[in-house]
């Protein structure tokens, strides 16, 4: 059996045990709903307005540069598998990937995308 | 073929089973379900020790005893709050979106039991020694935000959005930093598969040759479990522990199963990509496996019980504006380094 093959048996499993998990409680808990334990949780006061409030996301433009870095990773390690073989040209291309990575980083940061506002 | 306890114990029950059922695909279906059933309950023996430890050792940390009642040395109070929590009613508030709320727990079990399939626990003891092992650790891993997201976003409470929206912003953080230490580590290995990590560190541990990549690695670490002093997903003292707001009973317990299992693969994960896997003298490989993984779970908890927390600009600068440049520098540096070393030898 393939290795990938055993992974997805795992998987399947792995969704199966957290259902099994809740048949024993789901037998014995007791049920007594009423409307004042129901209610979203705000300090015991009523919910004002909306549950889901419009909400600022001030990482907005982290998230822009991470999706930059996190695809230059999936480039970088093919590269470091490799670099033992690949000698002197492995050397130099890791200086002009990493320096345009420092780069990009360095322009964003001067820019001020790293600062929280 | 000198092989680990755990090999030749799986290699006695393989001979067991074929000799009843055949070389066949029933017996090696068996043999998968039985690793697995292995694997499930390595993660819910260790989440109750861990629990325990984090409980005594915190108690210890604060000058008090923690829980010693139940049981000998209080090691069953873990069993007993397992036993109140499953009897404890599964409060539904009104406005969530049911479907989607009631499953996020579930879910969110599911990436955190899935990296344990290619951790090395023994010499040969591997669940599925694929040859992109550190890849699929990373990309699983990274999961458990989605869950976060959903959960934090279906219970429609304030607390609890702000809380995803907070697990959002610690996954950015956390996960470059990570795949850039672990970077340096494959750039010295040459691979991407566990068992060759841990047998390229018989000689000399990982964490002797990358040192600031140990130390970036674990700060990251620590964001990616979200424990304190990045435990700002849950934050108990503001935002009344984020997306778990609004769950109750055997659906928080599943949380707490899965947010323990994530820790215990965080230091597994440590263990075997700096500290030598289960090498090491004299004992058995498992031993020395369990002795590691408990040192470096019990650092994480020391960490947790003597940090403050920080603020969540405060942790996202810390990452961005020091953890990920020196992650770079020490990309570089590596690669330097191996070229000088390859001139001289």
């Amino acid at each position: 059996m393939s290795y990938f093959a055993k992974i997805f048996i795992l998987l399947i499993a792995a969704t199966i045990f957290p259902i099994m998990a809740m048949i024993v409680p789901l037998i014995i808990q007791p049920r007594q709903p009423n409307k004042e334990k129901n209610s979203q949780y705000e300090c015991g006061v009523d919910t004002v307005g909306r549950n889901i409030i419009r909400y600022r996301i001030s990482y907005f433009l982290y998230a822009i540069i991470f999706v930059v870095f996190d695809v230059e990773t999936i480039f970088l390690f093919p590269w470091a598998v490799k670099f033992n073989d690949l000698g002197l040209f492995a050397l130099v291309e890791m200086f002009i990937f990493a320096g345009i990575l420092a780069i990009g980083l360095a322009y964003a940061w001067k820019k001020g995308a790293l600062t929280w506002k | 073929m000198h092989t680990g306890l755990l090999a030749s114990l799986a290699a006695f029950i393989t001979g067991l089973i074929e000799s009843l059922l055949g070389h066949g695909f029933a017996a090696q279906l068996i043999m998968v379900l039985l690793e697995i059933i292995a694997i499930f309950a390595v993660i819910s023996l260790a989440v109750i020790i861990q629990v325990y430890m984090e409980r005594r050792i915190c108690g210890f940390i604060q000058d008090r005893l923690g829980p010693n009642r139940v049981g000998p040395f209080g090691l069953l109070q873990t069993v007993a709050d397992m036993i109140k929590l499953m009897s404890k009613e599964d409060i539904v508030p009104e406005k969530a979106n049911r479907l989607l709320w009631g499953m996020t727990p579930m879910l969110l079990f599911i990436p955190a039991a899935l990296v344990y399939a290619v951790f090395p626990f023994d010499e040969g003891a591997i669940f599925a020694d694929i040859g992109i092992g550190v890849f699929f650790v990373m990309a699983i891993m990274s999961q458990g935000v989605l869950m976060f997201l959903i959960g934090g976003y279906a219970s429609e409470d304030k607390y609890s959005f702000m809380g995803a929206m907070r697990a959002v912003a610690q996954m950015l953080s956390s996960e470059i930093p990570i795949a850039f230490s672990i970077l340096a580590v494959v750039m010295v290995t040459g691979s991407l598969r566990m068992s060759d990590i841990v047998s390229a560190q018989t000689n000399v541990w990982f964490v002797c040759v990358q040192p600031l990549a140990f130390i970036i690695f674990i700060i990251a670490m620590l964001m990616e479990t979200n424990r304190t002093p990045f435990d700002l997903v849950e934050g108990e003292a503001e935002i009344i522990a984020g997306p778990f707001t609004e769950y109750s009973g055997m659906r928080w317990a599943l949380f707490f199963l899965a947010e323990y299992a994530n820790l215990l693969a965080a230091a597994i994960l440590t263990v075997t990509l700096f500290l030598g896997g289960w090498q090491g003298p004299f004992l058995p490989g498992i031993i020395w496996f369990i002795i590691k993984v408990l040192i470096v779970i019990f650092i994480f908890m020391w960490i947790r019980w003597t940090f403050p927390r920080t603020r969540i600009d405060q942790m996202m600068a810390l990452s961005w504006k020091v953890l990920l440049p020196l992650a770079l520098f020490n990309i570089m540096a590596t690669g330097i380094g191996i070229y000088i070393y390859k001139w001289i030898y």
